[in-house]
């Protein structure tokens, strides 16, 4: 990593916090008014029926359910990412994990909104609350909607937690450089942040308890959204491979976007300094090695589908294979393995650029994995007479839309609050020789650091 | 011994004429959608008629087969309802309660007979269909699953009238608006805790099967099929 002096480094980094251009409220209006077709999208879905939808019987979940699972599962970027790096101390993490766990936090709260668009009756949901109500109803605990309920808002706060932690002292740093209203905010965020070895001390076992229990926490959060199919007698849902298929599919997906959102941070932010191709590169590894592992469990379950040959299942089976859903089926091979495989394998070909290709193709192509898990099922269950068909209508599409406004919009705005690379971690990061972070503190302070 | 409601259904005996169908919509206040709708999958009939062809060309036969909740004993639409919107009652019926029924729409993707019908739009009846609407059963708005009670309103009136009169209930006091209709006497209801009721001799019979029976889901509807149909002709 080029060295980059300490001053240099901070002027860099608290520059989209501290100073405000013209693009940034031009960016803001443009996603806010996508956000907002949106918004308004599903008040219309509400208030006129979801019949404005493409939704229809037998097809009873589509477009929502599939940008549900395909949010929920780049939230897997984040902070399973930067918590197995920090775990195994992979000194080249440091410009990397914040925009991880950023990612992670909005994906999530993108995601939990769709189980709300999805919703006959959103007013309701309020429903799947275990409150103590004056008839005694409680939410059924057998439902795997309720665990979704549950394990979604366990790894919301658990990751608002995980990201909000290394955060304190880069709030302390604005403090000390900010002024009026801005300071006393971030006064109050940065709790008392004097910088003693001893808070030095408390936040790295703190980070490194996090670290432990977000992983546990963010591999059963998928395993559960997989559960929403697997545990229904549906053709090619009830599979038991369908928790690690997820979990695998997830972070693949996740590593995808986070390659994505460093790409176009890197372009925007100009953080060339920071975000260097030896990052894209490790990540490029990393989203190769869970390509070959999709690329396995898919032929897995296919191979086992297909083997088996149980009639409700084939029929499902080959209306991907060769029917109606086969061009999406094999656009979504190509994309997830096809061309990521020889971009990311052959050295020649390894580039920033090359990297961000097979990032993009392998996004559209999770999207696509989610939408073929969902729909053929549901097209085609047991008794053929109720065999149907779907096809998404303007407001899912236009809902689908303003939840990538919405992920960019949030991006956006949270640049405006945090350095978007951890300013503390890359200071540590570039002194080798000192071992904590107070250490670099205190050179700093005694003016040793350049 | 509490009920337990189930039904018969003769296929040799349909004639695939669908005054069930009717008789359905007309009890249960079942809105119809319109051709546009129904083209667009969001026709709701709680019973439906399904029409079969079996053999080639000319040795073909026409087979009918009404299908309705068969009112599962292990109904799979049961535990994924996050809210107990789908749920069992005392006398084995899947109940649906529309006032906890928030929508996801889970329990119709569960359901393998794909006989759970959502809501699209607020039900509406043009004048003067709206005065054919039956006060005994209540409309469901836009947003809820909507499903075959098995005419949970007439179970209850008849166990009203026999308690009022001070007797038994009788086998075949209680008739589903489906089973009133048919005039082939294909659908026979009754009580199968029963064991002389009609149902419960007809569901012993050698020529019943359920419908997915190795879903493990244990239907209270048998269908009775003579077993010679399935053998090749000539």
């Amino acid at each position: 990593m080029n060295p980059v002096a300490d001053s240099r480094l901070s002027a860099d980094l608290l520059r989209p916090v501290l100073q405000t251009t013209a693009k940034f409220y031009v960016a803001i209006a443009v996603l806010g008014a996508v956000v907002l077709c949106g918004v308004a999208t599903w008040g219309y879905q509400m208030y006129y029926g979801f019949g404005v939808t493409g939704y229809n019987w037998p097809v009873y979940w589509a477009f929502h359910e599939t940008n549900f699972v395909f949010w929920i599962g780049i939230s897997h970027a984040g902070t399973l990412i930067s918590a197995i790096l920090r775990l195994v101390n992979a000194t080249w993490r440091r410009p990397v994990t914040r925009c991880a766990e950023i990612i992670t936090v909005f994906a999530l709260m993108i995601g939990a909104m769709f189980p709300l668009v999805h919703l006959g009756r959103p007013w309701l949901a309020f429903y799947l609350i275990p409150y103590p109500s004056e008839r005694g109803l409680w939410p059924n605990y057998r439902s795997p909607l309720v665990w979704d309920f549950f394990a979604i808002n366990t790894y919301l706060i658990a990751s608002v937690l995980f990201l909000l932690l290394p955060m304190i002292p880069d709030f302390a740093l604005i403090r000390d450089r900010a002024s009026g209203w801005r300071q006393k905010i971030y006064a109050r965020l940065s709790l008392g942040w004097h910088g003693s070895p001893k808070q030095w001390h408390r936040l790295e076992s703190a980070m490194h308890i996090m670290a432990l229990i977000i992983l546990p926490v963010a591999v059963s959060v998928h395993t559960i959204v997989s559960f929403d199919f697997s545990m229904a007698i549906v053709p090619m849902w009830h599979s038991t491979i369908f928790g690690p298929y997820f979990v695998a599919g997830a972070i693949f997906s996740g590593v995808a976007a986070l390659i994505l959102v460093m790409a176009i941070l890197r372009k925007i932010l100009k953080l060339e300094r920071y975000l260097l191709p030896l990052h894209f590169q490790n990540l490029g590894k990393l989203l190769l090695l869970m390509s070959l592992l999709w690329g396995y469990f898919v032929f897995n379950e296919r191979l086992t589908t297909w083997y088996g040959n149980s009639p409700h299942e084939m029929n499902v089976f080959w209306s991907t294979q060769t029917g109606a859903y086969a061009p999406l089926f094999w656009a979504m091979v190509l994309l997830n393995f096809v061309i990521p495989f020889p971009l990311l394998t052959i050295r020649k070909l390894r580039s920033i650029t090359s990297t961000v290709i097979a990032s993009g193709g392998v996004v559209v192509g999770m999207w696509l994995e989610r939408f073929l898990i969902i729909v053929p099922s549901l097209a085609r269950k047991a008794g053929p007479y109720s065999w149907g068909s779907y096809a998404p209508r303007w407001p899912e599409i236009v809902i689908m839309i303003s939840s990538f406004a919405a992920m960019a919009l949030l991006y956006v705005l949270f640049s405006k609050l945090v350095p978007l690379v951890s300013i503390w971690e890359l200071k540590v990061g570039q002194h080798p020789k000192m071992k904590t972070a107070a250490e670099v503190q205190d050179a700093e302070a005694a003016g040793e650091l350049a | 011994m509490p009920h337990r409601w189930g039904m018969a259904v003769d296929l040799d005996r349909c004639t695939g004429c669908e005054a069930c169908v009717t008789a359905c919509h007309a009890e249960n206040n079942i809105p119809t959608v319109g051709p546009a709708e129904a083209a667009a999958g969001r026709a709701k009939h709680w019973i439906r008629v399904e029409r079969y062809w079996e053999g080639e060309f000319p040795d073909a036969r026409l087979k009918f087969r009404p299908v309705l909740c068969q009112q599962c004993d292990e109904a799979p639409c049961e535990p994924v309802c996050p809210t107990y919107a789908s749920s069992h009652t005392s006398e084995g019926l899947n109940a649906q309660v529309y006032n906890r029924c928030i929508g996801t729409r889970y329990c119709a993707n569960a359901c393998p007979y794909n006989v759970r019908f959502f809501n699209f739009y607020n039900p509406v009846w043009e004048k003067p269909l709206h005065l054919q609407l039956n006060p005994d059963v209540s409309v469901r708005e836009q947003g809820v699953m909507e499903k075959c009670t098995f005419c949970v309103q007439r179970i209850n009136a008849g166990k009203i009238a026999a308690k009022t009169e001070g007797r038994e209930l009788n086998d075949g006091d209680i008739k589903p608006a489906c089973v009133q209709s048919c005039t082939a006497n294909a659908l026979v209801f009754g009580d199968l805790n029963d064991p002389d009721s009609a149902v419960s001799r007809l569901s012993q019979s050698p020529r019943g099967s359920k419908l997915l029976e190795d879903l493990g889901t244990k239907p209270k509807v048998t269908y009775l099929e003579r077993e010679s149909w399935h053998e090749p002709r000539g």
